[in-house]
């Protein structure tokens, strides 16, 4: 019998696949394409404590093997959600949800947090740190170990659920902060967040993208991904979620295997919307193929 | 509803230099309303591309698009047999529910394809259709034959003035003295806005952007409206003419 099912800070998930944060909503349009009680879980949409619209369009680009996003955080406030979205996502979603956090100051990130503990549903809040599309806040609280240590601490202060910083990968030393966030308190790290990015239309002569640069996402970014879960698997001792051009069975044991002990499918959700269910389904051959029994045994088996 | 499927090529021709029509045939059923869109998957690309749907049956769907870029210029040499990966029924399309007597409906460039189905739904209605399409150039001119095939009062504007009425689709309107108690358009953006600013009369108005996904999933595509946020995919890419901001 084989077994899929895997345990972040006591949170058991039935297997692995996460839709990543940004690229799954708060469930409703994936709902009209499956049943999504078939994933581990899923992160929701960064939420910021006001609502946002977010940068100006266009911010969305074509890349090889992935795209650019610009969306800046759009998403409806933490009291929206939390009035809204929440109550509709337990009609048809009936497991723990991962809850992504974002804000512009230590302050927010916590108020945010600690409204959003209170909720039942959410089994794990992941602190996005990294968030590449805004300014004065998001990634620049990722990209130096005190800041995210900063933020980690308040967290950690005003909730009662596993708290994971979602990391950014445009950083010198992604080691040095993924650790400052664990001696700060962190339950886990998630990483990596979308890289900085940037495409020109040249029959314009200006940037694709309305905000310039973006976030770089998609298959294209998986074997950095895999490096630098690696690498803070092993500096660190809390799990770690592993994101980054996930886009089949294959892709999650490998990420597995570099030390991630559940493993988010991000931008192949926007590209085939039945991305993380086939994921799901196509777990158990791939098991066999490679002789795995018990998933999490290969967690970090790459030494 | 939107789903996902697969639909086999049976012609893709050219209509102008720049301008194919491709006919696909496969599950249609989820198309429900004039002016949705499709989003196609592309070997060797990304992300989906996002074409209007021009006109569908039970079995087969016609898309007119045009080559702007890598994608559609992929699209063009596609042969018939090819089978694709589609998304279809994404988008709300134009809505026929709404009191109007005398639809005017206008389209510029690549705009134009998706007024042709909800022309034989307004005739079919019982309504009379009259429609402007507007160009650069007479050699750009496609589908005035279809649309006057239908049934429809057709008035084509050209910006040279190389073929019927010279200047814009609002230059026609005005010129003809063209009498409709309610529009509907789709083409570049300007040319909504000039609509919107020279007609009294309401009207649904079709808009595009650049989409990550085409359901609504990733937020790429969203717009300020006078009623809060909506997503060019999912609550658009039809609005109401009282709820744009320009």
């Amino acid at each position: 019998m084989l077994d899929t099912s895997v345990v972040l800070s006591g949170l058991k998930l039935d297997n692995p696949v996460i839709p990543a944060s940004g690229t799954f909503g708060y469930g409703n349009e994936f709902r009209e394409f499956y049943d999504i009680n078939v994933l581990g879980s899923f992160s929701f949409k960064g939420t910021t404590r006001e609502p946002r619209f977010g940068n100006p369009t266009p911010r969305i680009a074509e890349c090889t093997a992935g795209m650019i996003n610009a969306v800046g955080l759009q998403n409806p406030g933490i009291e929206a959600v939390i009035a809204e979205e929440l109550p509709r996502l337990r009609t048809f979603f009936h497991k723990p949800v991962i809850a992504n956090i974002s804000g512009f100051s230590v302050e927010e990130y916590a108020y945010c947090c600690e409204r959003i503990d209170r909720e039942e549903q959410v089994g794990l809040i992941e602190v996005n740190v990294s968030c590449p599309n805004v300014r004065h806040g998001g990634m620049s609280f990722g990209t130096s170990p005190e800041a995210a240590a900063e933020v980690t601490r308040a967290v950690k202060a005003v909730t009662t659920k596993p708290v994971y910083i979602k990391l950014s990968p445009n950083v010198t030393d992604i080691v040095a902060i993924a650790r400052a966030c664990e001696e700060a308190g962190a339950d886990g790290i998630c990483l990596i967040n979308t890289m900085l990015g940037m495409r020109i239309d040249m029959q314009r002569r200006r940037a694709v993208i309305a905000n310039t640069m973006g976030g770089f996402s998609g298959p294209a970014i998986f074997p950095v991904a895999v490096r630098m879960v690696y690498q803070v698997a092993q500096a660190c001792s809390v799990p770690v979620i592993g994101c980054g051009g996930v886009q089949s069975a294959r892709d999650v044991i490998e990420m597995m295997m570099a030390g991630a002990t559940a493993v988010e499918v991000g931008a192949a959700n926007l590209v085939n919307p039945y991305a993380s269910k086939e994921i799901v389904e196509a777990l158990p051959a791939e098991m066999e193929r490679l002789g795995i029994e018990r998933l999490s045994d290969i967690i970090g088996v790459v030494a | 509803m939107y789903r996902k499927g697969l639909y086999r090529i049976l012609e893709n021709e050219p209509l102008t230099a720049s301008v194919w029509r491709m006919r696909l045939a496969g599950d249609t059923q989820w198309i429900t309303a004039p002016g949705q869109f499709v989003n196609i998957a592309i070997d060797g690309l990304y992300l989906r591309r996002p074409i209007s749907v021009c006109d569908c049956d039970a079995q087969t769907l016609t898309l007119v698009y045009k080559v702007v870029g890598e994608g559609t210029a992929r699209m063009s040499r596609m042969a018939p047999g090819t089978e694709l990966d589609l998304l279809t029924g994404l988008g709300n399309g134009f809505s026929t529910g709404v009191a109007t007597q005398r639809p005017l409906l206008v389209g510029g460039g690549v705009g134009v394809p998706p007024l042709y189905n909800l022309a034989r739904r307004l005739l079919a209605e019982g309504k009379p259709v009259q429609v402007v399409l507007g160009f650069n150039t007479a050699a750009e001119v496609f589908y005035e034959e279809e649309f006057r095939a239908l049934g429809c009062d057709v008035t084509v504007a050209t910006a040279d003035g190389s073929r019927g009425v010279e200047g814009f689709v609002t230059t026609a309107i005005a010129r003809c003295g063209l009498d409709f108690d309610y529009f509907f358009a789709c083409g570049p953006l300007p040319m909504l806005r000039a609509l919107s600013e020279a007609t009294a009369q309401p009207g649904q108005l079709s808009f595009e952007e650049r989409m990550g996904c085409g359901f609504g999933g990733c937020m790429g595509c969203s717009c300020k409206t006078k009623y809060g946020s909506k997503r060019i995919c999912k609550e658009g890419p039809v609005l109401a003419k009282e709820e744009v901001v320009w």
